[in-house]
């Protein structure tokens, strides 16, 4: 059986089950990719269109990769105008794209919400590929399946989420994804990052590394964008550095086995060094291939229908 | 023309009257009221087991005209007020170009008397295009008929210029109404700043961007001797400051606005733009303080901000879509639900914060029913029930959050010097 949803727009709605039907689902798609020949029908006749107002690489080309090892037809429309500014209205675009027979549209946005809004106008199964702040469902999804694989599994693992709470949805839907399958979640980085009422989601806030660090089995670095300190969040860059970045140093506080993980694109030497980045804790690639496989997932479950066993085609 | 209002609950708090009553109308003008009144040929209206209140007065509503049309008109927003009980409104001058002089103030007077079926009071911009800098012809516009002055919409933040518009509105014993927001620490956001704009990944505005400039305001109503009245006040803290503000004596009024003390910021959830406005909905606990604050008299007005906007306007992402939520039509409605039947006020409480108050801060001569009175009559069924439908609104406006909800206790007649303007929920 697949996923008994049109669309996912957030990991909040997700239940247990559903999570881990879609990290099951993900272990045969991996073996797709693995294989010479990286092909399979299941979405033949499937059209899959990539919305992007927001410019992203990895993201993209990963749900474009996802869709075309199992034979979808895959477009991408790229654009940096919002509909506020000029052209024509998200709600617009939705209504064009389900009369051209869209089976699946995937949204990244800098508005939250807005895949909300394509997900009402459309009959086409709508996947969150980023909205604003607010969630990025599938890079939650690949790291709990990154932990998964790596420590077996999730529950009773402490993970530490640093850097710009406040402006990450990457940190969201992580938080969403952790604590419903039993991590016990830390968020730290600087007080003007840390949202008001996170502590209400079930993360201890911490604002300095060493008061979080310690005991933690996993760390998810967030990249931290240069225009937070023009806004006057923190003074500078090199501040931020010294007082944020993950070091090899800081690595050596948490658990001997730590996994270093990273949704990137990553500033070396600011939020991560250099050598963390690279180092033998890291799963930063990893985490990249584990993408594909949980976006073939659940293009399988929203498109195709099936359940774990019957994926591979 | 007369009318013969009969068999009512006549509630009139300025005159502390509250029986059933009947009461006649002649030329425009209430000319008895009593037990068993004749009609003489009048027209009657049977008003049994109704409430027979003083005509209903919104001090906070945007009509859009002139510029604006597209979201609301004078005759459509007078329409949508009818409809919603009121007998009177007092319009803001962010239409464009902003009511910032005589002219303007002369030119909604007169779309009023020829477009609209309730009265209109226009109020004038503090500043010049309401920009925040140079003081707006406020003697003039008075001359011409404004009844306050305010950059609603666009708060002046400024103090130095805050602080002379008040000293020279003082000399026309014009009040000062006050949009307290703190532009800087609002920050562009979108909605009220918690847990649930973590959640729902949206720009918060805190509680202090609006009680910081209440505090400031009080301070310099405080120094002037201005009368201010604080627009729209949406914390738990503003309201702190108000009551404080009158204790001391100061001359400082306040009002709040259905949606402020119905929904919290919750109903952002789904990402409904009906639900954005500006100050944002706030917490429970705020919403507790509003209603303490109406109940102990801290808050003298009940004020919808009606703020109408397009349909295109306002469906699109959150972060694009303007700040405004409809109120004319919903008003009495969400009273009596949010506040008569739960206890929270009297229905004459209410009638102060609809009527009497408001047309004691502006100065106007209404707000009562005793003979001599301009017959401006809102008649209200107590047990009528309805359910919200958007489209049936008069208002161009169709952005509430309240489509699908039942109201009970809806105004079924108006009547606006001496003529019926509404009857039975419809625009006469």
């Amino acid at each position: 059986m697949g996923l008994s949803r049109k669309d996912l727009l957030g990991i909040q709605e997700l239940s247990v089950e559903e999570i881990q039907l879609i990290l099951d689902t993900a272990e045969p798609m991996k073996d797709i990719i693995r294989r010479q020949i990286k092909k399979v029908p299941t979405l033949r006749g499937k059209a899959l269109i990539n919305l992007f107002y927001e410019p992203s690489t990895r993201t993209r080309t990963s749900f474009e990769l996802a869709g075309k090892y199992m034979s979808a037809d895959t477009i991408n429309i790229s654009t940096s105008t919002s509909s506020a500014v000029k052209g024509e209205t998200l709600k617009d675009t939705a209504k064009t794209l389900e009369v051209m027979g869209a089976d699946v549209v995937i949204i990244r946005h800098g508005a939250a919400g807005a895949p909300h809004i394509l997900s009402k106008h459309l009959s086409a199964s709508v996947i969150n590929a980023g909205d604003g702040f607010h969630e990025h469902p599938t890079q939650a999804l690949l790291d709990m399946y990154t932990i998964r694989e790596k420590k077996g599994q999730i529950r009773g693992l402490k993970v530490a989420i640093v850097g710009d709470i406040l402006h990450s949805r990457v940190a969201r839907s992580n938080i969403w994804g952790l604590t419903k399958m039993g991590a016990e979640v830390r968020v730290i980085g600087p007080s003007t990052l840390l949202p008001p009422g996170i502590a209400e989601l079930g993360v201890t806030p911490f604002t300095s590394l060493e008061e979080g660090l310690p005991g933690a089995d996993v760390i998810i670095v967030l990249r931290v964008q240069l225009e937070r300190q023009q806004k006057g969040l923190f003074p500078t860059i090199r501040e931020y550095a010294r007082l944020f970045g993950v070091t090899a140093e800081r690595v050596g506080m948490a658990k001997p086995d730590v996994l270093i993980m990273h949704p990137g694109p990553m500033n070396r030497g600011v939020e991560i060094a250099p050598e963390v980045a690279d180092g033998v804790h890291s799963v930063i690639n990893e985490q990249v291939t584990n993408g594909v496989a949980v976006r073939m997932a659940l293009l399988y479950l929203l498109a195709g229908g099936g359940g774990p066993h019957e994926a591979i085609g | 023309m007369k009318l013969l209002v009969r068999g009512g609950k006549v509630i009139d708090p300025a005159n502390d009257f509250c029986q059933v009553a009947d009461i006649l109308i002649d030329s425009g003008k209430i000319s008895a009221v009593g037990q068993n009144l004749k009609a003489n040929g009048a027209e009657v209206i049977d008003a049994k087991n109704k409430l027979v209140l003083p005509g209903l007065i919104d001090m906070h509503v945007h009509l859009r005209e002139p510029g604006l049309e597209a979201k609301e008109t004078i005759a459509s927003g007078t329409r949508a007020a009818a409809r919603g009980g009121f007998t009177s409104v007092a319009c803001m001058p962010n239409t464009k170009p902003v009511v910032d002089n005589q002219a303007l103030v002369e030119f909604i007077n007169s779309r009023a008397a020829s477009d609209g079926v309730v009265n209109v009071f226009p109020i004038g911009a503090i500043t010049k295009g309401s920009a925040g800098s140079e003081l707006a012809e406020i003697g003039d516009m008075k001359s011409a008929g404004a009844v306050a002055i305010s950059d609603d919409g666009r708060p002046v933040m400024n103090a130095q210029v805050m602080r002379l518009a008040m000293e020279y509105a003082k000399m026309f014993n014009l009040p000062v109404i006050s949009h307290c927001e703190d532009i800087d620490l609002a920050a562009n956001g979108v909605m009220h700043e918690g847990y649930f704009s973590t959640v729902f990944g949206l720009k918060g505005i805190s509680r202090l961007a609006e009680e910081v400039m209440v505090a400031r305001d009080i301070m310099l109503a405080e120094l002037t001797g201005t009368k201010v009245h604080i627009a729209h006040i949406s914390t738990a803290g503003s309201v702190e400051l108000v009551r404080m503000a009158k204790k001391k004596g100061l001359n400082v009024t306040a009002e709040a606005t259905p949606h402020h003390f119905t929904l919290t910021a919750e109903a952002v959830g789904g990402y409904d733009t009906g639900t954005k406005v500006n100050p944002p909905l706030r917490g429970a606990d705020d919403i507790r303080a509003v209603k303490e604050g109406l109940g102990d008299g801290t808050i003298d007005v009940i004020a919808t901000d009606h703020a109408p906007h397009t349909v295109e306007e306002k469906d699109v992402e959150y972060n694009y879509a303007p700040f405004g939520i409809v109120g004319l039509e919903t008003a009495v409605g969400l009273a009596f639900k949010e506040l008569v039947n739960p206890g929270f006020l009297t229905v004459e409480e209410l009638v102060r914060k609809m009527s009497v108050n408001p047309a004691r801060i502006l100065g106007l001569p209404k707000g009562r029913l005793g003979v001599g009175a301009d017959a401006d009559i809102t008649i209200v069924d107590p047990g009528l029930r309805e359910v919200v439908d958007v489209q049936r609104f008069a208002s161009k406006g169709k952005n509430s959050p309240f489509g699908g909800w039942e109201l009970k206790g809806l105004p079924t007649v108006v009547i606006v010097g001496g003529r019926v303007v509404m009857q039975d929920r419809e625009v006469v």
